[in-house]
């Protein structure tokens, strides 16, 4: 039971006693192959759940379940494994002095053997379109670049679940789309779940899932459809909708009927088609 | 933006000298450097310098890079000489200069001090210019291996170096950033009295600082979270092999002492 | 103040194997209390030209005017003091910058610098917290204590702190929430206004450059690619897509629409105005078909 699930029980967690709580009875369940997003303004607690689902803070009541195993002291290094992060600053999770060894490093936490790891290296830099930067070093890379050599270190190591906490916040528009091209090819051709904790409407709105955040308790869960359609709610607690949404918003207050929310530039202009067609 | 950042003088290449096992080349310069000090005829003088001479000729570095790499020691070669040259006192008197007895004995050991010394900056100077601060890591890692049945903690240590060394060119983008920053509020960095300059370091370094411990923090959580957990059950990617280059390299270097203690007078 | 480039060149180390012409002869003017984006990717050379403004940089080739000043290549500059006074620089993530004890203490900072008297600087100091809306007492604490986008308004303080005529604003939303940002860009479109300061704003963002700014140079390749208002320049799509930028959404879903039948020209309207506009041509029976 719960093979491949990241599974939170009415999680409660903050960093000292006399300090307040960070999360609140927190609970909601990743499926296989789900591709979650959390968002929430700064200080709702979306970072944290990150932090906790890979044992890096553990919670002070509830319980967090990875792949079937409970997080503890005991099961971090094989959580690790199951879990994989790339974290917001692009030059601080940077460990090798050049992007193979960097590949390489958490397979070498693992004690991967040497002829496994270059396989694996040429893989994963392949699977983010870096096999030509092998030798670079960090310095000599864009931020998008070093945020791809992130991910195909997580890659190696071959995890059910990949994070990504605010991983494109410090890109450029050109390297948040390398980023997120990257993440759609690696959730198509592999077996994993994808968690983004994100500000970007745009990544929002493309995945299956979106998990509310507020004041460190779950807001709300839906479908980035369901989730958008609820802008008001959204709008006091500080979050901003897509521009399409937003329109939908002012067009049906003009008279316009839409039936279902937009998610893109296209879905907004065929409902107006077939609204015109039947006017 | 400042693209030309080297760390310490690396010349890229891919000589024979360049390929060596660093721990060849590290374990040979220590044993080159203790039996420089048992040289004591031309001859023995001759086949050192033909070896340090010929590894210099087979780096492929430019002679221009070894010069300036030398350069700041030319000043003790010369000082050395001439030390010796006006202190020794014995032998022959083989000219004056300015009513100064300059003795033979004087020249020679003279000469034999600064040729010590020039053969021993030239080759440890040979190692940086063909072995990346990486590959000195890795290699000392390696050689000080043994030490680990002490508790020394030699993974850590090359860990540690390796780090710093990936790092450096971040921070020297970031003091570039910061003194920008700060020159932008006033601060003259170039001019004034000396006092004054000091001062005008304090905005640049506290920021540095803090910064540095903001990304040590940082790199610390995410290689935890990459499942770092110290030296134990880990394995390495790079992997340093003695290769056939590195036996010829241990069996000329033999020869060598070989025929330097042969023709020691 | 009057900004003018003319036929800048730029090109960090010369003569070695790293040369690099970041600046390629480059000329504009930006007017006297104008609000001017300056987009261009990374490596269009935008950091550089704005490294330019206060004498950071000196031109390799030509010159910079700004206001009085002038940086002449070749020419030293014998009031770069001044100049920076007059130049006010919020630098990416300008929260790097701060170092003092108390957070009023890193406010006073630049003013002091310039030789500004003790109750002037005080005075500023009110000011400029005032500005960025930065609640009074926190000007005892330390500003490492303060949260992350409150740490940006006390750097932001420090700048305005100088009472410079020219404001240069690197990307200085960068990494602040959807709130934080619009927060910022507001106050900053606010003090332009109120105090008639000439703003250069470099950016990423094309929604920001339509809403706020009211000339916009595109650069690449360390040239002006385009140049011009807002309209103007979001009118060529095509331009900007061939050296791989963005155009604001309400731009780019309008030109979609005629794909649709849907035939309107963007000329500023806000959501709402477009939303009447396409609820007219939906409502008034398909006049294309």
């Amino acid at each position: 039971m719960g093979e491949r699930q990241v599974e939170f029980r009415n999680v409660s967690f903050r960093y000292q006693e006399d300090m307040p709580w960070v999360l609140r009875d927190v609970s909601f369940t990743i499926g296989p192959d789900e591709w979650v997003a959390v968002i929430g303004h700064n200080g709702s607690g979306k970072s944290t759940i990150a932090k906790l689902m890979n044992g890096l803070l553990f919670p002070q009541e509830g319980e967090i379940l990875v792949d079937g195993m409970p997080v503890n002291e005991k099961t971090i290094w094989d959580v690790r494994k199951q879990v994989g992060m790339v974290f917001q600053n692009p030059d601080n999770q940077f460990v090798g002095t050049t992007v193979k060894d960097d590949v390489a490093f958490g397979m070498e936490n693992h004690g991967m053997p040497r002829e496994l790891m270059l396989e694996r290296i040429k893989e994963s830099l392949s699977a983010v379109g870096m096999s030509d930067y092998e030798q670079q070093e960090p310095h000599r890379l864009s931020g998008g670049q070093k945020q791809r050599v992130a991910i195909a270190s997580v890659l190696a190591v071959s995890p059910k679940f990949i994070i990504l906490d605010e991983a494109t916040a410090m890109l450029d528009p050109k390297g948040r789309k390398e980023i997120m091209n990257t993440v759609h090819r690696v959730q198509e051709e592999r077996d994993l779940s994808l968690i983004t904790i994100t500000h970007d409407l745009h990544e929002v709105t493309q995945s299956s899932r979106v998990i509310v955040m507020n004041k460190g308790e779950v807001w709300m869960q839906g479908s980035p459809r369901d989730v958008f359609s609820k802008k008001e709610h959204l709008q006091e607690i500080g979050l901003d909708t897509p521009f399409v949404s937003k329109l939908a918003d002012h067009l049906k207050a003009e008279g316009v009927p839409l039936t279902r929310e937009p998610l893109n530039h296209q879905e907004l202009l065929e409902e107006l088609w077939t609204s015109r067609s039947i006017m | 933006m400042s693209s030309s950042l080297i760390i310490g003088q690396y010349i890229p290449s891919d000589s024979v000298i360049h390929r060596l096992d660093p721990r060849s080349k590290i374990a040979v310069i220590f044993f080159y450097v203790v039996i420089v000090f048992f040289a004591n005829s031309v001859m023995s003088y001759g086949v050192l310098a033909l070896f340090a001479l010929s590894s210099a000729v087979l780096s492929k570095v430019p002679f221009s890079y070894i010069m300036k790499g030398l350069k700041p020691v030319w000043f003790l070669v010369i000082f050395t000489f001439l030390l010796h040259l006006f202190v020794t006192r014995e032998g022959e008197v083989a000219f004056s200069l300015f009513g100064w007895a300059v003795y033979e004995e004087g020249l020679i050991q003279g000469a034999a001090i600064s040729l010590r010394f020039f053969l021993l900056i030239l080759v440890t100077s040979l190692l940086t210019l063909t072995t990346t601060p990486i590959e000195i890591t890795d290699a000392i890692e390696e050689l000080l291996g043994p030490l680990k049945k002490v508790k020394f903690p030699v993974h850590e240590l090359a860990l540690m170096m390796s780090i710093s060394l990936r790092f450096i060119p971040t921070l020297m983008q970031e003091t570039e950033k910061i003194s920008k920053a700060q020159a932008s509020r006033g601060v003259d960095f170039r001019t004034g009295a000396f006092k004054d300059r000091v001062k005008a370091v304090v905005p640049l370094l506290v920021p540095l600082f803090v910064s540095a411990f903001k990304r040590a923090e940082e790199l610390a959580m995410a290689m935890e979270a990459r499942g770092y957990q110290g030296g134990e059950g880990r394995t390495k990617l790079r992997e340093l092999k003695l290769e056939r280059r590195d036996w010829l390299l241990f069996a000329v270097f033999i020869l060598l002492a070989a025929v330097l203690f042969l023709t020691r007078s | 103040m009057d900004i003018t480039f003319d036929h800048v060149s730029y090109t960090y180390q010369p003569n070695t194997p790293f040369e690099h012409r970041a600046l390629d002869d480059l000329s504009f003017t930006i007017q006297s209390g104008s609000f001017v984006a300056v987009i261009g990717h990374t490596g269009s050379g935008k950091s550089t030209l704005i490294q330019h403004l206060n004498g950071l940089l000196q031109p390799t080739e030509g010159q910079v005017q700004v206001g009085p000043y002038t940086m002449k290549a070749g020419e030293k500059n014998k009031q770069l003091m001044k100049l920076r006074e007059n130049v006010g620089v919020v630098f990416q993530y300008p929260e790097h910058q701060l170092f003092e004890e108390t957070v009023e203490k890193d406010i006073g900072f630049g003013p002091q610098n310039f030789g500004v008297g003790q109750d002037e600087i005080k005075r500023r100091t009110k000011e400029a917290v005032q500005a960025v809306k930065l609640p009074e007492e926190l000007l005892e604490r330390s500003p490492f204590d303060l949260s992350g986008g409150q740490m940006r308004r006390v750097a932001i303080s420090g700048v305005l702190a100088m009472d410079p005529e020219v404001l240069v604003l690197d990307e200085p939303t960068a990494g602040l929430d959807p709130n934080g940002r619009k927060e910022i860009m507001d106050m900053f479109y606010h003090l332009h206004q109120e105090k008639g300061l000439t703003t250069v704003l470099v950016t990423h963002s094309m929604e920001d450059a339509l809403a706020y700014a009211d000339h916009i140079i595109i650069m690449n390749q360390g040239k002006v690619y385009r140049e011009g208002t807002p309209l103007e320049i979001f009118k060529q799509q095509q331009a900007l897509e061939d050296v791989q930028l963005d155009v604001p959404e309400v731009v780019s879903f309008l030109k979609m629409a005629r794909d649709y039948g849907l035939d309107l020209e963007y000329e500023g309207q806000t959501i709402a105005e477009l939303a009447k506009e396409i609820a007219l041509k939906v409502k008034g029976g398909g006049d294309h078909e």
